[in-house]
């Protein structure tokens, strides 16, 4: 199982190795390298996820490992831990991966640099599926590194545009500002246990080597680190931006995978949680979930719009992690992954078609504008039936995948906020039927405005033509794997994840702080949870049902007109249009306050430490042109000297120097003979 | 049996010839014949006390060597020697001092 689990791992990497040094000059630009990698990858991941079902157990891994670095006492050992979270995250990497290069072959054709797009793409499934292999933290963090750089790289695509690049940096910087709180976590996780292997920090925190306050603070900041990457609040400011993306980017890294590794350290590092680390993980997704879904409603662009939702739905995972539901936020991060993906797809499958309906009429707007739209269903049948099919997914109606586990973070939020003795924990479970059922609206929005009515602008609605089946078959595989049924088998039950194999097969591991304590960190009695799972279920279906509603409402039959509602509740419609103007605050903070810090920094280079240089060189000058003539006359006159006395005796000595070898062996000769004459007498 | 001397002797000859020829001519090739004269005195010399001594002593080797070491010193003295020659279309060596001064 390792061989093959190392052979996925491996595969992408030689593709990028290929497609980076002679992928030009491949046939089709090499992008069959790229995907028949991947796509071996995606088999073989099957193959590892049968053997799971095989074994069927909660417990089930397989590990190997090997001495990296060692000397003396400080070891650091590499190793791959094969277990149920992993394969399960291997076979979605690997699934969503190999269909986003399917897709790409559609959408990308023809770029300029199509090579380089697929060795990228190929760069990244390797650093992301080395994330979900590492049995360290030391490890994962190299990943985590490289699946940053390929972020960057793919966001910066389009390099020539401004935007684009612009963006990239900021993804790269926003999240070295988490992965400076990932690093830091680190340092004390291998200073108090000496070790980066997870079951040995497990040990560790069970035996208390890192304990109260530190193993608090260890959490949190390896939580920083998920924070940059998932894109939560403060740090969400990046992952809108990284729209500027190819739009199969978008669905890969922004909505399916790389953004999910934050979610994804989390789960692995559940045990080691203490429960007031816990509370900042669920406040701050709690907070993340609804605040990100508020700035999703008044958005145009199509892509921010998922983008924002993206940023939402990965609080919904990080809340879940915080209050203690571990399958439901690892859940949650599965079905995720299939239908964002295939919401991004979706959009791309739109923009793809706008954009060539605005090339032919010689349009210069954007593509990603909603306001364009509409009236797509008739002309885009597949993307219209798979897209309706996410949404419905994602604003969690049942009979959909997006259900289950949403409403089991739901049900886990409510059962955590019942089982503890502060009232104020109640917000949590507000967070997250408010943001549900803001999602549900802004979805149905989404959809309406660009599939239903009557098309805004009739002379692009004319040149909209479906995507080629490169694009249109990974969103048809992406709509079956967000159907209920592909998560609950072998029961049928549309309601929950109970008695499914993913309820089975995602345990929570035992927390190595419980272990310490000797007491549950976290202790949610079986009636709690029964309880709130039922009115889970019932308010959440409710507020869905409310959003759609309200979303038909406004935008189908136009009941009430959405422009005059802005206008009504102006300032609080700008907050959101200018995502709350974080982007500004820290514009005005953070970039100008370094700005102004560089100034000084310049004004102290030029005044003082210049000064401080002149000074010194002016003294420094004047002692050499001392030194200079002391140089002149009197040291030059002593070699000068020395040299005219070899010189002289030189001329002299030259006469003997005929340049004939023959009177130089004659010489030798004699002197021979002398010798020898002399030794004789 | 012939004795030892009978080749020291001749090898002295063959020595002296090879010291005059240098000394004397003024031709290059004449020169490196002189040298392969001394060369093979000494390899005579090499292979009559490896077989008139008792001591193990391998001669032979070391007079292979140094036939090896001619070949290639002779081809390398050659080379230089015609590439002087189709520079000036002489090969007299009182008159080559380039390098000299």
């Amino acid at each position: 199982m390792i061989t093959q689990a190392l052979i996925i791992w491996l595969l992408p990497l030689l593709a990028f190795t290929i497609q980076i040094f002679v992928g030009k000059r491949l046939p089709r630009k090499g992008d069959w390298v790229s995907v028949s990698a991947i796509g071996i990858s995606f088999m073989l991941s099957i193959m590892l996820m049968i053997q799971m079902f095989m074994a069927y157990d909660p417990e089930f891994a397989v590990t190997a490992a090997m001495p990296w670095i060692e000397t003396g006492n400080f070891a650091i050992p590499l190793g791959i831990r094969l277990d149920n979270l992993a394969i399960i995250m291997l076979m979605v990497v690997t699934t969503v991966s190999f269909l986003v290069h399917v897709y790409s072959m559609g959408y990308m054709a023809g770029d300029q640099y199509y090579n380089r797009f697929f060795a990228y793409l190929s760069l990244f499934s390797f650093s992301m599926l080395g994330l979900v292999l590492w049995d360290n933290l030391f490890g994962i963090y190299m990943m985590w590194e490289l699946v940053g750089i390929c972020s960057y790289l793919l966001i910066g695509f389009y390099f020539t545009k401004d935007s684009a690049a612009n963006a990239g940096k900021k993804a790269f910087i926003t999240n070295r500002i988490g992965d400076f709180g990932f690093l830091i976590g680190l340092l004390i996780v291998f200073t108090t246990i000496g070790s980066f292997n997870f079951s040995a920090i497990h040990e560790g925190v069970s035996s208390g080597l890192l304990s109260g306050g530190l193993l608090t603070a260890a959490g949190v900041l390896l939580f920083a680190g998920a924070v940059g990457k998932s894109a939560q609040f403060p740090l969400h400011v990046w992952l809108p931006d990284a729209m500027e993306g190819p739009t199969p980017v978008s669905a890969l890294i922004h909505a399916a995978t790389m953004v999910a590794a934050g979610v994804y350290l989390m789960a692995r590092l559940s045990f080691m949680l203490s429960f007031d680390a816990m509370l900042v993980v669920a406040y701050i997704g709690g907070f993340t979930a609804i605040f990100a879904a508020t700035i999703a409603i008044t958005q145009n662009d199509i892509k921010r719009v998922l983008a924002y939702s993206t940023v939402s739905q990965l609080g919904y995972m990080i809340m879940a992690l915080g209050v203690g539901s571990y399958m439901a936020g690892f859940f949650h991060l599965v079905t995720h992954a299939m239908f964002k993906a295939g919401l991004f797809l979706g959009s791309g499958s739109v923009i793809h078609a706008m954009h060539h309906s605005m090339h032919k009429l010689h349009l210069h707007e954007d593509p990603n504008d909603l306001r364009l739209m509409g009236g797509f269903k008739s002309k885009m049948p597949v993307t219209y039936a798979t897209f309706l099919i996410f949404t419905l997914a994602l604003s969690g109606i049942p009979f959909f995948s997006g259900f289950l586990s949403k409403d089991a973070i739901l049900g886990g939020t409510l059962a955590f906020a019942m089982s503890q003795h502060n009232p104020i924990h109640f917000l949590l479970p507000v967070f997250g039927f408010t943001a549900a059922m803001i999602t549900a609206f802004y979805m149905f929005r989404l959809v309406i405005r660009t599939f239903y009515g009557k098309p805004v602008r009739p002379e692009i609605y004319e040149h909209i033509h479906e995507s080629p089946k490169q694009m249109t078959v990974p969103l048809m595989v992406l709509a079956a794997l967000s159907i209920f049924i592909v998560y609950t088998l072998p029961s049928f039950n549309p309601t929950g994840a109970a008695g499914g194999w993913f309820d089975h097969l995602i345990q929570h591991p035992h927390s190595a702080v419980s272990a310490q304590l000797g007491h549950d960190v976290l202790h949610i009695d079986h009636e709690t949870e029964h309880l709130a799972h039922i009115s889970g279920i019932i308010i959440s279906i409710l507020v869905a049902g409310l959003g759609i509603l309200l979303a038909f409402f406004i935008y189908y039959w136009k009941k009430a007109d959405h422009t005059r509602i802005a206008q009504s509740i102006r300032p609080l419609y700008l907050l959101s249009f200018n995502k709350y103007y974080f982007d500004e605050i820290y514009q005005a903070t953070f970039v100008r306050g370094l700005l102004a810090w560089n100034d000084l920094l310049n004004w102290f280079d030029a005044k003082i430490i210049d000064g401080i240089v002149n000074l010194s060189a002016t003294v420094t000058r004047v002692f050499s042109a001392v030194s200079g003539l002391f140089d002149l006359h009197i040291v030059d006159g002593l070699v000068n000297g020395l040299a005219n006395v070899t010189s002289l005796f030189g001329n002299g000595l030259r006469k003997i120097q005929t340049g004939q070898v023959q009177n130089y062996i004659l010489g030798a000769l004699l002197g021979t003979v002398l010798i020898i004459i002399i030794s004789l007498i | 049996m012939i004795q030892l001397n009978t080749f020291l002797i001749i090898s002295a000859i063959v020595f002296s010839t090879g010291i005059f020829t240098i000394l004397y001519k003024k031709n290059v090739i004449g020169i490196l014949m002189g040298v392969e004269l001394i060369l093979n005195s000494v390899n005579l010399n090499f292979i009559s006390f490896a077989k008139y001594s008792d001591a193990q002593i391998n001669g032979q080797m070391i007079a292979i060597f140094i036939m090896i070491l001619a070949a290639a010193e002779a081809a390398i003295a050659l080379a230089i020697i015609l590439n002087i020659y189709r520079d000036r279309a002489m090969v007299d060596v009182t008159l080559i001092d380039e390098m000299k001064n």
